[in-house]
């Protein structure tokens, strides 16, 4: 593979992984190449975000998934797919440190020391990053809300957990996200069971990206939403992913849903990777017979 | 020893003050820390002071003064029942003097009279664990305290502002202990909360019904949670105690007859009484 | 490689292995390989189904080549997107190399303009000039203003590869692919757009092409490339 010459200047600029939309740095081609916070995805002298080798997990007996390796890198989407019972959400359940991995080890460039094997953390260390630096959006957003207080307090949550304790700077940062996911600000005192299904699912994707994370685990994030509301929720990931350099693991069943964010995907079948690629390549030129399967299966990906 | 009626002295057997010590002990050692204890059956109902007379039992010793108070007024039943409880079962001297008692057991409030060294005052609480109201699992609750895990607690305020444009929280408000552990003050009115930090006197908490010990050794920082823009305030009222004339004490208001009459009265009544024995008289005596 | 030269293609072999029909293998070329040159336009020459746009498709790594190599010049250096990693491939994607595919894939509820002006974005160009550069090609290649704020999904056909060809054009690529950019376009249309690959070729940039209109291929192909046939490839 060709190295780049990529200084660490272009890489960390000032907003590199801040959290805040914006964080392009305006010059164009210079000396032939493109210089912009985007070249984390380049080839280069940057590290992998988490990186993941020979990943098991057995439920007794039943093996969910076994030798499950991938690399990702700052933004980066990873999506997922495979069918009902490929071991893809007892995957990210171990990556997001819900289960202990029977075998292997997952890797995570923490900050600010450096990679850290994730079975190594305590409790305390793990759970600190999942405030800090990890977000994750279920696809039931009853299990990301706190559906008795208010959609400001949701947002607010994060922020507070993290100390801080301004009371307007929280409102704004509320209302700021808000908007951001196409939510009506004079909404921010209602309850999130007031809101609809899909209001209640960009509400989550508000509260876990308010405190700027580096990487988002999403399981099914347009799971049980109408045709229309998926697509605005799509859009709406698309951007922030985008606009924040998220790093992201997506798990879905649904192909088109994978094809609009995912830039790599892995195909999952009886626990194992059978198939892993660029998205595009791995939807428009399946190998693997149980892709190509699938990929006839669906209805227009 | 007659009058206990063949009671061990204090109600408890010795087995299980000496239990219940450890866990004061282990209580005082990590401040604010809510620490299980093998609760014991007592001859009143929970909710009537269950956790604080075992607490008291388990400190109590025969040249011990006791006062009991409830909602700060030492002639309730429930400070009556109690106060009695101890003079028949450990024969001990009450008061209702906050200045001559040497361990105070109280519902609900705390003493206007400043409390110093030597001094233990026990808190009978009825809810221990202060992010109950926000996460309903004991595993989780425990995991949050011990990592310091707190968003949750200022969710509360937060929502207060929002619904009422201030912190509307008056009672049982939450403290942070000794810069850790958040606590629940037991629901003593949040005029209460500045007399907390770095007390001389022993601070102990029993909850009986949900078998928890807790306590805030003496000199101990207590602080109220709040926001920056949104600062931690006390209960003010415009008028002064009735009977006293004190303006700097916790009022309740008293309904006088049924044709709406009202007046401000002290809710410490040892306190209101010192004041009208050596102080100029109140307003009653006054307009007489 | 050549400091002239933009692109090069070796040996370059692609199979396609159809499990779902009982196995069927379908070699579609094998051993190829030609050369493209800054400002030099490679029109992909051969018969309905010689495998053109799988070669177009598989010089954009959007098809995985069984064997052989593509070497683009990327910033800098050179790369192979036959063994290259996926990231490295999106990275020559983003910066060298564009695609003008035949069919626009529509992104749901994103407005045509935002659509136009994405490769730039993503590719860092500051938004308020994405949008501009791809205002100017919206308005060169007659997609009226009024539809600029709509999603291109229920766009007519020639509209929708219009705003596909903006698209292409919105980042200046150094190495562009097109797959029949001009079919169903009116002949004003098409004169821009063979205008927009004037240019492009004027600027330095390598073109690989699929024209079956005879004249754009004249106007604008300095050469022919010939795809064997299938069955001469076999």
């Amino acid at each position: 593979m060709t190295q780049f010459a990529a200084s660490a200047a272009d890489r960390d600029g000032p907003f590199a992984g801040s959290g805040f939309p914006g964080g392009y740095v305006p010059g164009g081609y210079v000396s032939g190449r493109h210089v912009s916070d985007r070249e984390s995805l380049d080839a280069g002298g940057d590290r992998p975000l988490i990186e993941v080798e020979n990943l098991g997990y057995a439920y007794g007996s039943r093996v969910a998934c076994r030798d499950i390796g991938f690399t990702l890198y700052p933004g980066e989407v990873l999506g997922v797919v495979g069918e009902s019972g490929s071991g893809k959400t007892t995957l990210l359940s171990c990556l997001a440190g819900r289960l202990s991995p029977a075998a292997g080890r997952i890797l995570y460039d923490r900050r600010p020391d450096g990679p850290v094997d994730l079975a190594t953390l305590s409790e305390a260390e793990r759970r600190l990053l999942i405030r800090t630096e990890w977000g994750i959006v279920h696809q039931n957003p009853r299990d990301g809300l706190r559906m008795g207080v208010s959609a400001g307090a949701n947002i607010g949550e994060r922020l507070m957990a993290l100390g801080h304790r301004h009371f307007g700077q929280i409102r704004e940062a509320a209302a700021h996200w808000l908007a951001e996911v196409e939510i009506d600000t004079d909404r921010m005192d209602d309850l999130p069971r007031s809101f609809s299904g899909g209001m209640q699912q960009r509400l989550q994707i508000a509260r876990t990206l308010v405190i700027g994370p580096r990487l988002v685990f999403m399981d099914e994030p347009t799971g049980g939403l109408d045709v229309s509301v998926q697509a605005r929720l799509l859009d709406l990931l698309r951007r922030l992913v985008a606009e924040m350099n998220l790093s992201g693991v997506l798990v879905t069943h649904e192909l088109a849903v994978a094809r609009l964010l995912a830039h790599r995907l892995m195909v999952m079948k009886g626990g194992r990777v059978v198939e892993s690629g660029l998205t595009d390549q791995v939807l428009d030129d399946p190998h693997h017979p149980y892709t190509q399967l699938l990929v006839s299966s669906m209805l227009q990906v | 020893m007659t009058e206990a009626g063949g009671y061990n002295f204090a109600y408890l057997d010795e087995q299980t003050k000496r239990m219940i010590r450890r866990a004061i002990l282990k209580a005082v050692a990590v401040p604010g820390y809510q620490v299980p204890f093998a609760g014991r059956e007592m001859p009143l109902p929970y909710g009537w002071g269950t956790g604080g007379i075992q607490v008291t039992a388990a400190v109590i010793s025969g040249q011990d003064v006791l006062k009991v108070i409830d909602q700060g007024a030492d002639d309730t039943t429930n400070a009556v029942s109690i106060r009695r409880f101890f003079a028949r079962t450990a024969g001990v001297a009450t008061t209702t003097r906050t200045a001559e008692a040497t361990l105070i057991q109280t519902r609900h409030r705390i003493p206007e009279h400043p409390l110093g060294e030597g001094q233990i005052l026990v808190y009978q609480v009825p809810i221990p664990e202060p992010l109950r109201w926000m996460e309903p699992r004991e595993t989780e609750t425990r995991k949050m305290h011990a990592l310091s895990e707190y968003g949750a607690m200022h969710v509360k305020l937060y929502e207060d502002i929002v619904h009422f444009g201030r912190i509307a929280t008056s009672y049982d408000y939450p403290v942070r202990v000794n810069g850790h552990y958040i606590m629940s003050p037991s629901p003593i009115p949040k005029f209460d909360n500045p007399k907390m930090d770095r007390m001389p006197a022993l601070q102990l908490f029993g909850a009986g019904r949900e078998k928890r010990i807790y306590a805030v050794p003496p000199y101990t920082r207590v602080e109220s949670l709040d926001f920056e823009d949104h600062p931690f305030e006390v209960q003010r009222w415009d008028e002064a105690c009735a009977l006293c004339g004190a303006t700097d004490s916790f009022l309740d208001e008293v309904v006088t007859d049924d044709r709406g009459g009202r007046m401000f009265v002290c809710s410490d009544t040892d306190h209101c009484q010192d004041r009208r024995a050596g102080a100029p008289a109140g307003k009653e005596e006054a307009a007489q | 490689m050549d400091q002239s030269l933009m692109l090069r293609v070796r040996d370059l072999t692609k199979t396609f292995v159809i499990h779902t029909q009982g196995g069927v293998v379908i070699e579609v070329f094998s051993g190829l390989g030609f050369d493209l040159g800054a400002g030099e336009c490679v029109a992909l020459n051969g018969p309905s189904g010689c495998g053109k746009s799988t070669l177009l498709r598989s010089l954009y790594a959007n098809y995985k080549a069984d064997s052989g190599r593509i070497l683009i010049r990327h910033a800098g250096s050179v790369v192979d997107m036959v063994s290259s990693d996926p990231r490295t491939v999106l990275a020559v994607r983003r910066a060298t190399l564009g695609y003008v595919s035949q069919f626009l894939r529509v992104i749901p509820r994103v407005p045509t303009l935002d659509v136009v002006a994405e490769p730039a974005v993503i590719a860092g160009v500051p938004r308020s000039e994405a949008l501009a550069r791809a205002s100017v090609l919206l308005r060169r290649l007659n997609i009226p203003g009024r539809l600029w704020s709509l999603p291109p999904a229920t766009f007519s056909g020639g509209e929708q590869q219009r705003v596909n060809i903006a698209r292409g054009f919105v980042l200046d690529y150094p190495v562009l692919l097109l797959d029949e950019p001009t079919a169903s376009l009116d002949a004003d249309n098409r004169e821009v757009v063979m205008d927009l690959m004037g240019e492009a070729k004027a600027r330095g940039a390598g073109l690989v092409g699929i024209f079956h209109d005879r004249e754009v291929r004249d106007r604008i192909a300095d050469r022919l490339f010939d795809l064997p046939r299938q069955e001469d490839a076999a």
